[in-house]
Parts: structure tokens; C-alpha cells; sequence
């Protein structure tokens, strides 16, 4: 029923956020590149780019696709309307920037001896999971405690989309996610 | 002129751009990154985005 449309480089972009959690696994280190996909979406935002982000080079939005449609893992039952309520929507954001600033914070503690490296990643804000695993070659403590913290954001953010996904429809996740809605806020302020 | 037509609820909307990716006729663009817009006379309400639509804002209604 849907028309195939033409692909273009920027529908793989799936296979680089595919590679970058899989790297995760194998070098923690990796997980710095994720610094990327927090600057490109709020920079194009800000320089009048709106959502274009979103709409075209998501890696993770594209994932979500591939899994519900290409896959063809999702029930594709709309999900309970309260999701995109402005409330939970910016509710989650707080909430998200909260455990954001705290893995700032241990990243400023590790760089001050304060605190010893934390070689576990905080996966559903809830569950310290060991990781050491992933950290072959050891580089500045602090360094290393960033890329424990980006990367257990990245992953929890990969893992609540794909049981969305699943239950309810690909990108269920983008409904409320952080970098969408602080983009669309960005976008929104700016075409005033 | 098609019996339907495709409606979204721009305050709800999230402009994630799902639509937009599946609409077959290339009837939906973001505008400025804030909500979907429907180009009426393109849309063929197939219903296509209402079904894909993950916050479910976009709805086919009769014209
Ligand atoms: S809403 Fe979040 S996950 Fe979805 S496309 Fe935008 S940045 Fe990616
Ligand atoms: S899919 Fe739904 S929420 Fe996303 S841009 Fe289209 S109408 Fe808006
Ligand atoms: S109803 Fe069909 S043609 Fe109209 S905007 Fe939605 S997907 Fe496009």
C-alpha cells in the first residue's frame, strides 16, 4: 500500500546509530561520539533549521522505524493520548534533564578525585549495570566517566523507545523525547 | 476532489515528521519545525498518516 519512495543517504542514517550502540559494547570511549546528537538537533534549531533533525537524519527515529515497519516488531496501536500532553511532555524533560546534570556532576566530581571512575552504566534511571567490560584501555577517569554516562542515557533512551516501538507504534518515543521537544520548542519560539 | 481529507491538531502535534516520510502523495511539510501542514488540495485522505502518526493527532475526516 505505501508507495516506495525514493531512498536517500539520509534514510540509512539507522546504521550509524545501529554501529554507535554496538560500539558501546566493545569501547565505552565510543560513546562520546553521542555528543553529536545532542549539538546537531539544537544547533539546526537554533540557526532556523526547525526540526529538520527529526524529520530527516535521526539515526535512533530511523531505527525505531526499521524495527516497527521493516521488522515489522509493533503492534501499531496508538499509544494513550496523555503522551502528548504538554505536562508530560515537558515533565519528562525536567525529569530528563535532572539525570542529565547528575551524570554532569559525577563527570565534575570524577575530574576533581572527589569520586572514583564509575565503571557501570545507569540504564531506566533505576539499575547501576556493570560495565567494565566495555573499557579495554583506560583513559582519563573523567573522560571515561562521561562516556559511562552518555552512553547509559543513549541506551535507556534506545531501550524505552523499543519497547514502545513494540507495544505501541515506531516512534512513540519521538513523542515526548527530550532532544524533539526541546527542538520543537526552539522552532516554535523562533517563528513568533 | 477525494471524500476525505487529512486534519491535524497543531497544538498536539510534535512535528516528528512521521507523516510527512509516509504520505504517498507528498501532501505534509513541518512548518519551521512546529506542526504538520496539510496541502488540502494534494491529499487524497488515505488515511495513511492517521495510521502512522505516533502521538495519533492527525486525523482522515470527511471534507
Ligand atoms: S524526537 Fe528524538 S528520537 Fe525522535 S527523531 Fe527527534 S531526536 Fe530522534
Ligand atoms: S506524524 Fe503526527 S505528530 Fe508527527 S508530524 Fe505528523 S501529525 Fe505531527
Ligand atoms: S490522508 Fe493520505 S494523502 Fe492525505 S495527507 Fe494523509 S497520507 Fe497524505
Amino acid at each position: 500500500m505505501t508507495k516506495q519512495k525514493t531512498k536517500r543517504w539520509s534514510d540509512y542514517m539507522w546504521i550509524i546509530s545501529a554501529t554507535y550502540f554496538a560500539l558501546g559494547f566493545f569501547n565505552i570511549v565510543f560513546a562520546w561520539l553521542g555528543v553529536i546528537c545532542f549539538m546537531i538537533p539544537l544547533l539546526m534549531a537554533i540557526l532556523g533549521g526547525g526540526k529538520g533533525y527529526c524529520n530527516k537524519y535521526c539515526g535512533r527515529g530511523q531505527l525505531f522505524l526499521q524495527i516497527g515497519n521493516t521488522l515489522g516488531w509493533s503492534r501499531k496501536h496508538v499509544a494513550p493520548r496523555w503522551l502528548s500532553s504538554p505536562w508530560f511532555r515537558h515533565g519528562f524533560l525536567i525529569f530528563f534533564l535532572f539525570f542529565f546534570i547528575e551524570m554532569i556532576w559525577l563527570t565534575v566530581q570524577v575530574a576533581n578525585g572527589i569520586e572514583s571512575l564509575h565503571e557501570t552504566i545507569h540504564l531506566l534511571w533505576t539499575f547501576n549495570v556493570p560495565w567494565h567490560w566495555a573499557y579495554p584501555v583506560a583513559i582519563e577517569p573523567w573522560k571515561a566517566q562521561f562516556a559511562f554516562g552518555l552512553y547509559g542515557i543513549m541506551l535507556t533512551s534506545l531501550i524505552v523507545g523499543v519497547i514502545l516501538t513494540v507495544i505501541y507504534r515506531p516512534r512513540t518515543w519521538c513523542v515526548f523525547c527530550p532532544m524533539g521537544n526541546m527542538t520543537q520548542m526552539i522552532s516554535k519560539m523562533k517563528a513568533k | 476532489m477525494a471524500k476525505y481529507k487529512a486534519e491535524n491538531e497543531r497544538d498536539r502535534c510534535v512535528a516528528c515528521g512521521v507523516c510527512v516520510s509516509m504520505c504517498p502523495r507528498d501532501a505534509i511539510t513541518i512548518y519551521k519545525g512546529c506542526y504538520a501542514v496539510i496541502d488540502e488540495e494534494t491529499c487524497i485522505g488515505c488515511g495513511i498518516c492517521e495510521k502512522n502518526c505516533p502521538a495519533g493527532v492527525i486525523h482522515k475526516v470527511l471534507r
